[in-house]
């Protein structure tokens, strides 16, 4: 025990690390480079032309690419290793030599006006179950497609509504129905396709095709005299041609998704009106509708039997305090000036 | 309203797709350009005349690059330094980025040109001529499975001075190195290709690895021969603009993964934190409440009384 010192026991450990490295260590001046990620090694070092001669370049060429790919696996067996499956597996780093592109990067695609819509409104996509359960056939179905589970067309039976006309072929009328649901979907879709790519389309009745009607060509028309610089001002009009006067919108209603404050306060005194005991009285609204049904009564009375089908009946405004009015004023002549006292 | 036919007949052109059933238009989808690009495929083309060893050595590198190739045998006239339409249409037929198109006259034996393409548009292009070749038949050892990937090593200083053979060397790594993984069995490391520089003439070497006992863990590595070699001479070559070269790197927003901030790790490999506080009021801190220290009942009316009531109690 005396005799083996700790220096020889430590010598003795080296040299056999030594040993046993020995297998699997090569010298190069310099370092190879190395991309694990792609599973790549270079080697900077000179390569000596002498030795590179005919009879002995497979070997020399072997013996070197045995060298690089030693220390290639030496750098692979570095990397962390994990269990999969029974197979022990090397995790790869991201590879580090930069490959050009097959394709240029996708631009990302703008959204659609539902999606627009959904975003400023904060509605969030709701997870669907795949199969639903339809009472009829008493089994899961598929939520559309084929073999659905409410399936509209392939019913039977159709009763034929009250009101509606009972020579109206009512499988007809679903059928078109459907048709033109379906034909809406695919506009809207290629509009938003439009709207992607910034491709500016035609309104209706712009974009020629064969057999259009009369109402798209004299929109056209319309569109076409109004298209100068001076807002189609000098334009003449054709001899029986008449300038048409309703341009422009008929009525305005506040856009969709705007002051979310405002449509809170007029949801809010809805609310309140609908709550409150006593009607809510237009008097200007109620008098005018007064004074037009008593119009429209003279006119009858006073075509003899071929008076339009004049609609009788109370149509005064929201309120036992018109009905009293109307009691009291007689049907006659001396109506106008108690009218004027109703408006006050 | 119903909307009218005519309406959606003129919009029709801008749905460039026009796919009509679901697999096509997986298939088309599948062809649209992507955050993360998977494996590019190659196409290996016959050119106008071709001798035996062309022929042979395109059906080498076929069998190497397979399945993710498609070769075309049958004659093409096309020359490719001259006019590259052609390659860029088959290119877009058969959705393959890389190219080996291998031609044999009199003024270049044996040719073999290297390409790639970038949004069909052809990228680089290097022409190298065959000197000797050793074919796949004739070396009779058993080969290693079809997709392995390989382990690719580049020898040589000219690799890395010369501009041209940094850019062949490039083009290689693209054109041999595989389907991207993120992990790899350590058994399977197999097969070896490697490229030696040397006064203008590139060695190609294919050897299988065999992975022999060593006295630790990693092993002893022995070659043998295997496959295709290759003596190239370089000819010709088309390389890219610098500017276009930059365009085909430009990475797409989402693919860099964001770095999570104000996490370090020290030396001995345990994970560091760092967290950033609002100012603390000292004197209104909640510490620990020491329930034998505090003061009973009788004795603290006595102290109180006697002491001021500035004193501060200290354990409350």
């Amino acid at each position: 025990m005396a005799s083996c010192s700790i220096e020889d026991v430590l010598a003795k450990a080296e040299r056999d690390e030594a040993e046993k490295l020995k297998g699997i260590t090569v010298n190069k001046e310099l370092d190879l480079e190395f991309d694990p990620g792609n599973l790549l090694a270079f080697d900077k070092n000179r390569i000596d032309t002498r030795e590179f001669k005919d009879n002995k370049r497979e070997d020399f060429i072997r013996s070197l690419a045995r060298d690089n790919t030693q220390l290639l696996i030496n750098e692979m067996w570095k990397l962390p290793t994990e269990r999969v499956e029974e197979i022990i597996v090397a995790k790869l780093p991201d590879p580090s030599t930069p490959l050009p592109r097959e394709k240029p990067a996708p631009k990302p695609k703008p959204p659609t006006k539902w999606e627009q819509f959904a975003k400023l409104k904060g509605i969030q996509k709701k997870k669907k179950t795949n199969l639903v359960w339809d009472e009829v056939h008493k089994e899961w179905r598929r939520r559309w497609g084929y073999k659905r589970a409410k399936d509209d067309t392939k019913e039977w039976l159709i009763e034929v509504p009250e009101n509606a006309d009972p020579s109206e072929h009512q499988f007809a009328k679903r059928n078109k129905a459907k048709k033109e649901r379906v034909a809406k979907n695919e506009y809207n879709r290629l509009k938003n396709i439009a709207r992607a790519q910034k491709i500016k389309v035609p309104g209706m009745g712009l974009a020629p095709t064969p057999r259009q009607p009369k109402a798209e060509l004299a929109q056209a028309v319309n569109v076409a005299k109004i298209s100068t610089a001076s807002v189609g001002k000098f334009q003449d009009n054709l001899p029986k041609e008449k300038t048409p006067k309703n341009t422009g919108k008929k009525r305005k209603f506040q856009p969709l998704i705007g002051d979310f404050s405002s449509e809170k306060q007029k949801q809010l005194d809805l609310l309140k009106v609908m709550d409150s005991k006593k009607p809510r009285l237009d008097i200007t609204k109620a008098v005018n509708k007064q004074m037009r049904e008593e119009d429209r009564e003279s006119a009858q009375k006073s075509k003899k039997g071929f008076g339009k089908k004049g609609r009788r009946g109370n149509m005064s405004g929201k309120g036992k305090g018109k009905a009293g009015g109307k009691g009291k004023a007689p049907k006659g002549k001396g109506r106008k000036p108690h009218m004027k006292q109703g408006k006050r | 309203m119903p909307v009218s036919q005519k309406a959606i007949f003129h919009l029709q052109s801008l749905d460039r797709w026009k796919a009509k059933t679901r697999r096509s238009k997986r298939f088309l989808q599948s062809r649209e350009p992507k955050l993360t690009e998977g494996q590019k495929s190659s196409m290996i083309i016959r050119g106008g005349n071709s001798s035996e060893t062309v022929s042979q050595a395109l059906k080498d590198v076929y069998a190497l690059k397979k399945p993710n190739a498609v070769l075309y045998k049958r004659k093409n006239m096309v020359r490719p330094f001259d006019d590259s339409t052609a390659l860029e249409f088959f290119s877009k037929k058969s959705d393959c980025s890389l190219f080996l198109f291998g031609s044999h006259n009199k003024k270049r034996p044996n040719n073999l040109i290297f390409g790639r393409m970038f949004d069909f548009h052809v990228l680089d292009m290097f022409e190298l001529g065959i000197e000797r070749f050793v074919s796949l038949r004739d070396v009779k050892t058993d080969t290693c499975p079809e997709g392995t990937k390989p382990l690719l090593v580049f020898a040589g200083e000219l690799f890395e001075t010369d501009r041209e053979h940094q850019r062949l060397r490039n083009l290689l790594t693209d054109f041999f190195c595989g389907p991207r993984v993120s992990a790899v069995r350590l058994a399977g490391l197999e097969h070896v290709l490697h490229f030696t520089a040397l006064e203008g003439k590139i060695y190609m070497r294919s050897y299988k690895v065999l992975l022999k006992k060593s006295g630790c863990r990693t092993p002893r590595i022995q070659l043998q021969d295997m496959g295709p070699s290759f003596d190239f001479v370089m000819r010709r070559n088309h390389m890219a603009s610098d500017d276009l070269y930059k365009t085909a790197h430009r990475q797409p927003r989402g693919v860099k993964p964001k770095k999570k901030k104000n996490i370090s790790h020290d030396a001995f490999g345990t994970r560091l934190g760092r967290l950033h506080m609002q100012k603390q009021d000292l004197d209104k801190l909640q510490t620990r409440k020491m329930k034998g220290l505090r003061k009973r009942r009788g004795e603290q009316t006595a102290e109180t009384a006697a002491a001021a009531a500035k004193a501060p109690r200290t354990d409350e």
